[in-house]
C-alpha cells in the first residue's frame, strides 16, 4: 500500500506549486470542469502526474494547446486535466539524418519554422498549425492534402515516448527511418485520443522543402465528370504532391491540384495536366487553395456537424450525389473538401434531428464498402451523438489492449470507439 | 503430439496438407537463416482461412505453438519452428483475389509471391513498390510479417505503408480484419502493429494492398569513388540539395568482386560504389540527374556511367541483388547482418567496422541501402576452421552493438527473429519492451504464435512485471512502501 498524501499535494510536489492549479471555464473538457490543471515540465513529471492520478482511482484527460478537445466521445470523468504546454522542446534536428525529435508541446508552426531554416519540413499540413501541438496532431491523427504523397502522420512518426498510467515511461521505434526492431508502436498511439498513453516526445522522418510549387484549379459540372478526372489523373504520371476537390450543395465541383518540382519539372506537368483534361478548363490557383480544409470550421459552432468521411476514391461521385438527393429530401446544406486518397472533411448544417437522421444514412450506405464517417464536431443539442460509427470486428481486440496498457481506465475513459 | 490431434489435422486439411514423415520435414526446420534449426512437429498447408482458424483453434485448445511460414526466406529465424510445436506453411494460400486499379488497390492470399503482385499490374504500369532482394521468391505474408523493405523504400516506403488491410486469423482461432479499403477505419491501429510482428499476434489470411503507378521516368546512375568515405559524402549532399532518390545503394570492394564474380554486372573496380536511382517526371529527373553527377564528381568520382536502356539497369541492379548469394563465389560460409545508422554516421562505423574486421582477422564485405542508413556487412568465414564460425558470430554483433551506439538500431528489415532476439535488450530497456509485451498479450494471452520469438524474455501474461520498481511518488519522496 501507498501511504499518500491529498492528491493536491501530491500533484505539486511533483510539478511545483506554480503548475497546478484549479481549472476555469476555459478548460471544460465536452462541458465537464476538471478538479485540476497540472502542467508537467518533464516527461518523468507526466509520468508521475499519470501514476498518482491512477493510484488514486482519478481520470486524466491530456491536452496540448486545446485546439480539437471536442473530437470523439466526451469522457465520461475528467479529474485532472495534463497540459503538455511545457513540454515544447525541439531536442534535435538531425538535418543531414532528417529527422527531427520534438517534446509533445512544440506546435507544429513552431516545429516547421525551424525546420525550413534548413529547407526542411514535416509533410504534414494539419489544422491549425499556430496553436496545434505535435502531441495533438499525432494522438487525433490530423492530416491534410499533403497526404496523397508523404501519407499521413502514422507515416511520418518513427519513434515515440509515452508516459503510461502506472508510470511506465516506454519508447519504441527509434531515430532512424528505417526499424524493424520490436512492434511499432508508434501507429497503435498515434490516433488513439489519449487513450493508451500520454505522448511525451516523437521523432519523424523528414523531408525537404520543394523548390517550387504551382497549384491549378479545374471545374466540372457533375460529379461524374470530376470524378473521371480525378482518377485519370491518379492514373497518370503525373507526379503530383495533392488533389482535392471542393463541393457543396450549393456550388459546382472544383479541384485543385498542387506540384512541387523544379522548373523544368514544373512546366512539364502543367502541359501534361492540360493533356490529360483535354478541353477541361485548368487555370493556375494560388496556393490559398490549400486552406479550404481548415476553412470548413470557420462557421457556427452551434448549428452544424463537421466530420472525417473516409471511401473508396472512386465512389466519389455516387457518395457525392447520395449527398445531394438527401440534402433535397432531409433539408440539409452540405460542403466538403474530398481528398483523392478518399478522405474527406464533411460539414453538414440543418436541424439537429436532421443531421441525426444523416449521419446514420451516411454511416448504413458507407459501411458495406469499409468506410466510415467519424464525426469531429457537432451541435450541442447532439452531444451524446456518438463520434465514431461502427469499430468492426476488432473492438474485443482493441478492449484488450486498452485493458494491457490502461487497466483501470485513467486516460480518457469513454473518449474512443466502443466506449473505451 | 498425440495421434487423435493428428488426426483433426489431417481431417482439416487432407492427407496432402499434412506433412509429418522426418525426412519431408526437414526442409522446414530452419529459413533462410540456417544456423538455427527446429523440427516441427508437423507441417499443415491451410488452402483456406476457415482451414486456418480450425487448426489455430485446435492450436489454442491443446496450447500448442505454431509457426506461421510463407516461403522461408527470411533472414532472422523468424519461421524457426519451435519445439513440440507446428508449422502453418500459408504457400497454398496464393491467390490474387482482387485487382481495383481504379483505387490502386490489390487484394492478396499470403502466400502470393511479392514480384508476382507487380507482375498482376504491370501490363497497367503499377507495380508494388517494397521490394526486398529475394522478390521473386518471397511471400507477401512473410513480408507483412517482418515489415520488409528494398532498396526503393527511401522513397516509397515500408511494407507497412503499402498495407491497408488484413484479415488475420488471431490466436484464439478468431478471425479480424484490421484496416480496410478505405483509409482511418475508426478504432486503434492495430494494422500499424501487426504489420512487421513477425508472426507474434497471429496469422494474416488476407492482404490489401497499395499498389503504385509507375513514374514517367527511370535514371540510374551508377558511380565509381576511391572509397566508402568519398561515397558516403557524395550521398549526404544529394540528401542536403533537397533531393530524394528512389534509391541509393553502395557496396564496397569485396561486394563488387564478389557480384562480380557472380553476375558479371560489369562494375567498375573500385573502393566504393555508389548507385543512384532517381525517377518522376522526364523533364525533372534529367535535370536532377545532372546535379547528382556534378555531386559525385566534386566527391571525388572517377568513373559516372549512366544506365541508358532498360537492359543496362537491369544489370545494374542484377549485381546489387545478387549480392548477398555472390558472397558465396568469394567465401564458403558468411554472415548477412542488418544494422541501421543514422547516415551521418556512415564514415565513423565503417572506419570502426574495418578495424573489428582487422582485429578479428575476418573479411568483412559491405552492401547497403545508403539513403536510409541500412547496412548489411557480409562477414564472411570458413566452418572448416576451428573457432571461426563463433569468431564470425561474435563480429557480427560486434558491429550491430557499433550501430547502436552511433543512435540505430539492430535491424531495418530483416527482423529480429530468433538471432537478435538478445540484442533488444540492448536496444530498448526494460519498460519498453514490457509495454510491447502487454500489447502481445492483448492478442495472444496464451503465447501460442511464435511465442520465442523478438523478446528476450517472454513475458508470461498476467504476471505482474518482476523486477520491483519506484513507484514515481516514491522516488518523488511523497509516498513508502511498507
Amino acid at each position: 500500500m501507498l501511504e499518500t498524501k491529498s492528491i493536491q499535494e501530491e500533484l505539486r510536489t511533483i510539478v511545483g506549486a506554480g503548475n497546478l492549479r484549479p481549472s476555469t471555464l476555459d478548460d471544460a473538457v465536452c462541458g465537464m470542469a476538471p478538479r485540476f490543471v497540472v502542467t508537467p515540465g518533464t516527461e518523468q513529471e507526466v509520468a508521475a502526474v499519470l501514476a498518482s492520478a491512477n493510484s488514486a482511482g482519478l481520470c486524466v484527460t491530456p491536452r496540448g494547446s486545446g485546439s480539437k478537445m471536442g473530437w470523439g466521445n466526451a469522457p465520461r470523468r475528467v479529474d485532472i486535466l495534463l497540459s503538455t504546454v511545457r513540454l515544447n522542446q525541439l531536442i534535435e534536428h538531425a538535418w543531414a539524418d532528417l529527422t527531427v525529435t520534438v517534446e509533445a508541446g512544440c506546435t507544429l508552426h513552431e516545429l516547421q519554422s525551424v525546420l525550413a531554416r534548413q529547407g526542411q519540413r514535416l509533410a504534414l499540413d494539419g489544422l491549425w498549425p499556430e496553436r496545434a501541438t505535435v502531441g495533438g496532431a499525432l494522438a487525433t491523427n490530423d492530416s491534410g492534402a499533403l497526404r496523397m504523397r508523404f501519407g499521413s502522420l502514422r507515416d511520418l512518426v518513427i519513434g515515440m515516448t509515452i508516459a503510461l498510467p502506472d508510470g511506465t515511461l516506454a519508447s519504441s521505434g527509434g531515430k532512424v527511418v528505417k526499424n524493424v526492431a520490436g512492434y511499432d508502436l508508434p501507429k497503435l498511439v498515434t490516433g488513439a485520443l489519449g487513450t493508451l498513453g500520454t505522448i511525451t516526445r516523437a521523432v519523424f522522418r523528414l523531408h525537404p522543402l520543394p523548390r517550387n510549387s504551382r497549384t491549378f484549379r479545374f471545374g466540372a459540372d457533375s460529379f461524374e465528370v470530376m470524378q473521371r478526372c480525378m482518377l485519370a489523373i491518379q492514373d497518370s504520371k503525373l507526379a503530383h504532391t495533392s488533389l482535392q476537390v471542393r463541393c457543396s450543395s450549393e456550388e459546382i465541383a472544383q479541384a485543385d491540384i498542387l506540384f512541387e518540382a523544379t522548373e523544368a519539372g514544373l512546366s512539364a506537368q502543367e502541359l501534361q495536366l492540360r493533356k490529360i483534361l483535354d478541353s477541361t478548363h485548368v487555370t493556375k490557383d494560388s496556393a490559398e487553395a490549400w486552406n479550404a480544409r481548415q476553412d470548413l470550421w470557420d462557421s457556427d459552432e452551434n448549428h452544424d456537424l463537421i466530420g472525417k468521411l473516409s471511401i473508396l476514391p472512386s465512389d466519389f461521385a455516387k457518395f457525392s450525389k447520395l449527398l445531394m438527393v438527401w440534402s433535397e429530401t432531409h433539408r440539409f446544406q452540405w460542403r466538403m473538401v474530398f481528398q483523392a486518397t478518399g478522405v474527406a472533411t464533411l460539414r453538414l448544417l440543418g436541424e439537429a434531428e436532421t443531421l441525426v437522421s444523416v449521419v446514420r444514412l451516411l454511416r448504413s450506405n458507407l459501411i458495406q464498402d469499409g468506410g466510415s464517417f467519424v464525426v469531429l464536431r457537432k451541435p450541442k443539442a447532439l452531444s451524446g451523438m456518438d463520434a465514431w460509427g461502427d469499430p468492426g470486428d476488432g473492438l474485443a481486440l482493441m478492449k484488450a489492449v486498452k485493458q494491457g496498457l490502461d487497466p483501470k481506465g485513467t486516460l480518457n475513459p469513454g473518449r474512443f470507439v466502443g466506449g473505451i | 503430439m498425440e495421434t487423435r490431434i493428428f488426426q483433426e489435422f489431417r481431417a482439416i486439411v487432407g492427407p496432402y496438407g499434412l506433412i509429418s514423415s522426418p525426412e519431408e520435414l526437414h526442409t522446414y526446420e530452419c529459413d533462410g537463416l540456417t544456423n538455427f534449426r527446429v523440427m516441427p512437429q508437423a507441417v499443415l498447408l491451410p488452402a483456406n482461412t476457415s482451414q486456418v482458424q480450425a487448426i489455430v483453434r485446435i492450436c489454442h485448445r491443446e496450447r500448442i505453438p505454431f509457426v506461421a511460414r510463407g516461403s522461408g526466406t527470411g533472414l532472422s529465424g523468424g519461421a524457426l519452428p519451435v519445439e513440440n510445436g507446428i508449422v502453418l506453411s500459408l504457400a497454398r494460400m496464393n491467390h490474387i483475389l482482387e485487382v481495383d486499379l481504379a483505387n490502386a488497390r490489390v487484394v492478396v492470399e499470403p502466400g502470393v509471391i511479392n514480384l508476382d503482385v507487380t507482375g498482376r499490374v504491370q501490363p497497367q504500369e503499377y507495380f508494388y513498390a517494397p521490394d526486398p532482394s529475394s522478390q521473386s521468391v518471397c511471400s507477401i505474408g512473410g513480408n507483412v510479417a517482418e515489415n520488409s523493405g528494398g532498396a526503393h523504400c527511401l522513397k516509397y516506403g515500408f511494407t507497412t505503408t503499402h498495407v491497408l488491410g488484413l484479415e488475420v486469423v488471431l490466436p484464439d482461432g478468431s478471425l479480424v480484419h484490421l484496416g480496410g479499403k478505405c483509409l482511418d477505419a475508426p478504432g486503434y491501429d492495430l494494422l500499424g502493429v501487426f504489420v512487421g510482428s513477425e508472426g507474434t499476434l497471429g496469422i494474416a489470411t488476407k492482404v490489401i494492398l497499395r499498389v503504385v503507378k509507375r513514374p514517367e521516368c527511370v535514371r540510374t546512375l551508377l558511380a565509381a569513388f576511391p572509397s566508402t568515405n568519398e561515397a558516403g559524402a557524395a550521398v549526404s549532399e544529394i540528401i542536403a540539395a533537397g533531393m530524394l532518390p528512389a534509391a541509393i545503394e553502395m557496396m564496397d570492394n569485396l561486394a563488387i568482386k564478389a557480384a562480380e564474380a557472380a553476375v558479371h554486372p560489369n562494375y567498375p573496380d573500385c573502393g566504393g560504389l555508389l548507385l543512384v536511382e532517381l525517377d518522376g517526371p522526364l523533364a525533372e529527373v534529367g535535370e536532377l540527374m545532372q546535379s547528382v553527377e556534378a555531386l559525385c564528381r566534386k566527391n571525388g568520382a572517377w568513373e559516372i556511367r549512366l544506365a541508358q536502356t532498360d537492359h543496362e539497369r537491369l544489370l545494374v541492379w542484377k549485381g546489387r541483388k545478387a549480392a548477398f548469394a555472390a558472397m558465396g563465389r568469394i567465401s564458403p560460409n558468411y554472415i548477412v547482418q542488418d544494422g541501421v545508422i543514422p547516415r551521418t554516421a556512415l564514415p565513423r562505423v565503417m572506419s570502426e567496422i574495418a578495424r573489428l574486421s582487422d582485429e578479428a582477422g575476418l573479411k568483412v564485405a559491405n552492401v547497403f541501402h545508403a539513403g536510409d542508413g541500412n547496412l548489411h556487412p557480409l562477414v564472411l568465414y570458413d566452418r572448416q576452421v576451428a573457432g571461426q564460425e563463433k569468431a564470425a558470430e561474435t563480429l557480427s554483433y560486434r558491429i550491430l552493438e557499433l550501430c547502436l551506439e552511433a543512435g540505430g538500431s539492430i535491424t531495418g528489415e530483416h527482423g529480429v527473429g530468433e538471432e537478435k532476439k538478445s540484442m533488444m535488450s540492448q536496444m530498448y530497456s526494460e519498460p519498453d519492451l514490457d509495454t510491447m509485451q502487454r500489447v502481445r498479450c492483448a492478442f495472444d494471452p496464451f503465447l501460442l504464435s511464435n511465442p520465442t520469438k523478438i523478446f528476450p524474455t517472454p513475458r508470461l501474461c498476467g504476471e505482474k512485471p518482476g523486477e520491483y520498481l519506484a513507484h514515481p511518488t516514491e522516488r518523488a519522496g511523497l509516498a513508502e512502501r511498507f
